[in-house]
């Protein structure tokens, strides 16, 4: 217990050291995270009303990211398969950070939902009446909590022994967990496109592709920033990140973006050739409805982004990894459009009753987005200035601290 | 900073690395104080957070008596400090062997609007901005479908004669998917077939907002306001005279920031008898409400003999809420024998 403690407060102390450009980085998120900070305690204050959030669109900025990230959590879970399933040597050392990676979003996630409570000082009212099953967001509560809770006993288990330089009794202790979470990773897509698809008020989002697109979108969104995150520790760090595992995960990217494209076009073929008259929010997505267009350059902006960063991944030239990290820079912000603003947003105009309301976010709202981000990005940074002395072995509880410090 | 190089531990905690990290650790404090400012502002309640009491109130279904009038007492209290009247808080219960229905007579509705505005009136919605239960759509002739509806028709009179004019609220729906997606069981069915909302126990995540095909539900954006500043200015009590004193928990109290609030049938006024205040304000006698367990009620026979319809019959809702046009039976013309009106069989091809 004391040695854990002991454990605590030594990754506490090795996440104020770094070099110069550690520090300005951390430096800038604190800023930024603070500033949304300052935000939410406005709207703490004032309501919601401090966002751009109105009864017609009753769901914006904050509920989009939340889609987002829960797709990005998934990252974890690319990485995870191809180690434990089929026991791919390159990732084994990285799937760590996968996991990490899991954990921050993760966290995040419920960041977001948290804000876009109308009464937080209620939060204790979920643990005393939970409308189970019956509410999807009880479910997504129970699966983003156990997600959360998954990836921070894995990856805290084996950094604790690696810091006690024990061999981890991988049989009880890791893998059993490692294929819950596999399974659990999956749920997390699924139950949180239940939350949607589950509304008959809104036919945007009652349809079944919801749920298959939100897992190949994540899965590919998901995969795509680890690319880009691994390559920062390999460069920043002394951790060595084999070309291979970043060519594996382009593979995994390519076919998860296939995929998406082509339960894309068979949304938008089902929706338009029938000419039903329930497609008000997918015609308003795609080109205006009545004169209202604010999301149309979004979506077709996602759309663009997303088929080139299709196109540069099936070059044989992005095995220099110099394009494919603009084409992972593409589809990110690719399928953040999609899965966020992009299928938050429209199911809710026109209304229920037919009439069109608009949504512009405020910079108060934008700002408590940032501030999250800021924050998530700050976590993971942490996560991972912990974890390298650590799996190097400099970090350990038979070395006085200053070893672990000398980078 | 905090960085040791290769002197000795002893030195890196010489009187100069101190006051460093000192001084950074000042700043960072000071900067996590300016973030939290705003929530010194002198308005501000943190809701439950205030008082015990609040934070340990239970749901209204668990409340007992003693701790249902509890509840009533601090809640008609607060309500006193706040807007200076004094309210008559009750926790009006559902009646045995009633259950609400509404029907509303597409023919006579000429579109004046004063429903919505009787509504506000009696159930304390927020003036400033102005919350509304009820919406009418002016629509062309010739569709039932709302999407073809406006919203926002001004016109120096009504009913404009191209047009009619379709009323819509809460349907109080007998499978409300509203009630299905609360995490919290924040809302519910009553006994008597009207859906209510605890805004003790709402936690303001808006799902029920989302998951309602006929936009009933309201959210308070932030404190409901009942003068604006200029209106207060104007007439200092003007919230006293507003205010409606006769509330009860479920339906007219002044609600708070962050929750969710809807139409209930006014159910302060008509579980005790009455009729809502949608109705007694229409001037045309275009709605009626009653028990649909009464065979002997308006309703009852409205549903018995008139062609009614329900909105948006697809989505499974089984609205309590039903429409429906004053229509005349088809008078046979002179000459005509009884004949006529003799059903011939479906397959008349066979007897030719």
């Amino acid at each position: 217990m004391r040695d854990y403690l002991t454990f605590l407060y030594r990754c506490f102390r090795i996440s104020f050291v770094g070099g110069w450009r550690y520090h300005l980085w951390m430096l800038c998120l604190t800023i930024i995270a603070l500033l949304g900070l300052n935000a939410y305690c406005k709207q703490l204050v004032d309501g919601l009303a401090t966002t751009g959030m109105t009864d017609h669109v009753s769901w914006g900025l904050y509920i989009a990211n939340f889609t987002f990230l829960v797709g990005m959590a998934a990252a974890a879970v690319m990485l995870v398969i191809p180690v434990y399933i089929y026991r791919n040597k390159d990732l084994h050392d990285l799937v760590i950070f996968g996991e990490l990676l899991a954990v921050a979003t993760i966290i995040m996630c419920l960041l977001f939902v948290t804000v876009d409570l109308g009464r937080p000082d209620r939060f204790s009212h979920l643990l005393r009446r939970f409308n189970f099953p019956l509410s999807m967001l009880t479910w997504d509560v129970i699966v983003l909590n156990g997600y959360l809770l998954l990836n921070l006993h894995i990856t805290g288990y084996l950094i604790y022994c690696d810091y006690r330089r024990k061999e981890p009794n991988k049989t009880f202790f890791v893998i059993p967990f490692v294929f819950v979470a596999i399974v659990w990773a999956i749920s997390i897509h699924t139950v949180t496109a239940f939350l949607y698809v589950g509304l008959g008020a809104r036919p945007f989002w009652n349809s079944a592709i919801i749920a298959p697109r939100f897992l190949a979108s994540a899965f590919s969104a998901g995969p795509a920033f680890n690319i880009l995150t691994l390559q920062v520790i390999g460069r920043f760090t002394s951790y060595n990140i084999p070309r291979s595992a970043l060519l594996l995960l382009r593979q995994i990217v390519l076919v998860a973006l296939t995929i998406n494209m082509f339960l894309l076009i068979s949304e938008l073929f089902t929706e338009f050739y029938a000419g039903k008259t329930h497609i008000a929010s997918t015609r308003y997505l795609y080109f205006g409805l009545l004169g209202h267009n604010a999301l149309v350059p979004w979506i077709w902006a996602s759309i663009v982004l997303n088929s080139l960063a299709l196109i540069i991944l099936y070059l044989p030239v992005t095995r220099s990894l110099r394009l494919l990290n603009i084409a992972c820079v593409f589809l990110i912000v690719g399928i953040w459009i999609e899965k966020g603003m992009g299928l938050i947003v429209p199911a809710f105009i026109p209304s229920p009753l037919g009439e069109i309301v608009e949504y512009t976010p405020t910079i108060n709202e934008i700002l408590v987005c940032l501030g999250i981000w800021a924050f998530g990005l700050l976590l993971y940074t942490i996560f991972v200035r912990v974890t390298i002395p650590v799996l190097s072995g400099r970090l350990t509880y038979d070395q006085p601290f200053e070893i672990a410090t000398q980078d | 900073m905090s960085q040791p190089d290769s002197t000795p531990p002893a030195a890196s905690m010489s009187r100069r690395g101190f006051l460093r990290r000192g001084v950074v650790a000042a700043t960072g404090v000071a900067a996590v104080a300016a973030a939290l400012k705003p929530l010194l502002n002198a308005e501000l309640e943190l809701g439950d957070l205030t008082s015990l009491e609040k934070f340990l109130q239970q749901h209204y279904k668990e409340l007992d008596k003693e701790e249902m009038a509890a509840v009533l007492e601090r809640i008609s209290r607060e309500i006193e400090e706040r807007y200076q009247i004094h309210p008559e808080l009750t926790n009006v219960k559902p009646m045995d062997g009633v259950e609400f229905v509404y029907a509303l007579n597409l023919s006579r509705c000429i579109g004046c609007r004063k429903c919505v505005h009787a509504c506000v009136k009696e159930n304390n919605q927020s003036r400033d901005p102005e919350l509304q239960y009820i919406r009418v759509l002016e629509m062309p002739k010739g569709t039932i479908d709302i999407e073809r509806g406006n919203h926002h028709y001004e016109r120096p009179t009504v009913p404009d004669p191209d047009h009619f004019y379709m009323p819509i609220q809460c349907h109080q729906c007998a499978n409300p998917p509203c009630v299905k997606v609360c995490p919290v069981e924040a809302t519910w069915q009553e006994t008597d077939g009207i859906v209510v909302i605890d805004y003790d126990w709402c936690i303001g995540c808006r799902y029920c907002e989302a998951a309602c095909p006929y936009w009933a539900r309201r959210f308070n954006f932030s404190q409901p306001k009942y003068a604006s500043e200029q209106e207060l200015k104007d007439d200092p009590e003007i919230i006293q005279k507003r205010l409606n004193p006769r509330m009860s928990y479920l339906s007219n109290r002044p609600r708070s920031v962050g929750v969710m609030e809807k139409c209930t049938y006014c159910l302060h006024r008509t579980r005790v008898g009455e009729m809502p205040a949608c109705l007694e304000i229409c001037p045309v006698g275009a709605r009626k409400f009653g028990n649909v367990l009464d065979p002997a009620s308006e309703v009852t026979q409205i549903l018995r003999n008139k062609r009614i319809f329900v909105l948006k019959e697809d989505t499974g809702t089984l609205p309590r809420f039903f429409y429906y046009f004053d229509e005349r039976r088809p008078q046979l013309r002179s000459g005509e024998t009884d004949e006529i009106v003799q059903v011939t069989k479906m397959d008349a091809g066979g007897e030719a």
